[in-house]
């Protein structure tokens, strides 16, 4: 404690006490340090939770003939939809023949949305029944499965091809 | 003529303020993150104008890689992985897991290995094993081990949420057949999880 003596019998004449630091202090490194955090969670973060679209499936017929039946009652009101590979995709109304061809379309909002639009005003109760080839691929899918709430078409099914179908897109 | 004197100011600012809107977006960022988990596969799901968000817990998750390899994750909800991996072993008496082959598959995301590859697969080590190219589950008719996962996936969970994430580009019969798989174990209400995008019909009414 001498030293602190020493200082006092030096400054007799001052006042002064204690030397006033400043108490504003150099923040630029806080500031990196914050800036660098926020980045890293940024980037890391997961924003928003996934978007899902949710499907019912019919349940799974025990017996053959009840399909028949089934099928039977929707023909005059269906609309067909058969997507093929390199985003093709067709339609045709009711049951498809010689004079009832399938009809060429895209996935653009002129094409089979139009169609949908359409179809859905002049067909009462239209039952869509969507059948993918095997050249299909999911996006193609669930684009078309999108359409049908984009149109508000609350009646639609997921189906398998029939041969019949690949033959007609075939000569077409 | 007088010269005019320019005050020299001093160039330090005041870093207090932006200091408080540094930490005011950490904390922001702090709060609402969720890391993302890693996935085996990178999977580019296609888009819907669909916006009905998924629940973080009780997800029973089926990944389709662009290639068409099947995944299958489950979240461990009440311990849930591990009663899976219990209800496989009395399923198959085969297959008998140590309690530190449980743990890891407790800590491992999605799973893409046949059933008799599994045991291999758990005793990597965790780097490895996130490098591993897995060659995904079978799903062929005559060996449908994807069936035995979702009916021992549904015991360890009943309350369970089935849901679905296809690549775009994946092949439309390995989703059918997946689709097949679920129907044929009695689930017929499953999601696709999809991206976000515009619905026309809204965006009509800006």
């Amino acid at each position: 404690m001498a030293e602190l003596e020493q200082k006092q019998s030096g400054k007799k004449g001052k006042k002064k006490g204690r030397k006033k630091m400043s108490t504003r202090i150099d923040l630029t490194p806080m500031v990196d340090l914050g800036f660098l955090l926020v980045t890293f969670f940024m980037l890391t973060t997961t924003f928003s939770k996934p978007q899902t679209m949710e499907i019912n499936m019919p349940v799974k017929p025990k017996e053959e003939v009840i399909e028949e039946e089934q099928n039977a009652v929707k023909a005059s009101k269906a609309l067909t939809l058969i997507i093929d590979g390199e985003n093709k995709i067709f339609w045709y109304q009711g049951l498809p023949g010689e004079e009832n061809l399938p009809v060429e379309t895209n996935f653009s909002a002129d094409g089979i949305r139009k169609v949908l639009v359409e179809k859905n005003m002049t067909i009462a109760e239209m039952v869509v029944l969507i059948k993918p080839t095997d050249e299909a691929n999911y996006k193609n899918v669930v684009d078309i499965l999108d359409e049908m709430n984009i149109s508000n078409i609350k009646r639609y099914a997921l189906v398998d091809i029939t041969p019949l179908d690949l033959e007609l897109i075939k000569n077409l | 003529m007088p010269k005019i004197k320019v005050p020299r100011k001093s160039t330090l600012i005041d870093m207090t303020a932006m200091c408080d809107v540094a930490f005011l977006l950490l904390t922001f960022f702090m709060l609402t993150t969720q890391f993302k988990s890693d996935e085996s596969v990178i999977v580019d799901t296609p888009s819907s104008i669909s916006e009905i968000k998924l629940p973080d817990t009780d997800i029973l998750n089926i990944t389709i890689s662009a290639d068409g390899k099947v995944f299958f994750n489950i979240d461990n909800k009440n311990f849930s992985r591990e009663r899976l991996l219990q209800k496989i072993s009395e399923r198959h008496p085969e297959l008998q897991f140590s309690p530190e082959e449980i743990k890891a598959f407790v800590l491992t995301g999605s799973v893409g290995v046949p059933l008799n590859q599994l045991k291999g697969f758990l005793a990597l080590d965790e780097f490895d094993r996130k490098s591993y190219q897995q060659p995904g589950i079978p799903i062929d008719s005559t060996n449908n081990e994807l069936s035995t996962w979702i009916m021992q996936g549904r015991l360890s969970n009943p309350n369970v949420r089935i849901t679905i994430k296809g690549d775009q580009s994946c092949p439309w019969p390995v989703v059918k057949k997946v689709m097949n798989t679920l129907q044929d174990k009695n689930v017929n209400k499953f999601n696709l999880i999809t991206d976000l995008e515009a619905d026309p019909n809204k965006l009509k009414g800006i």
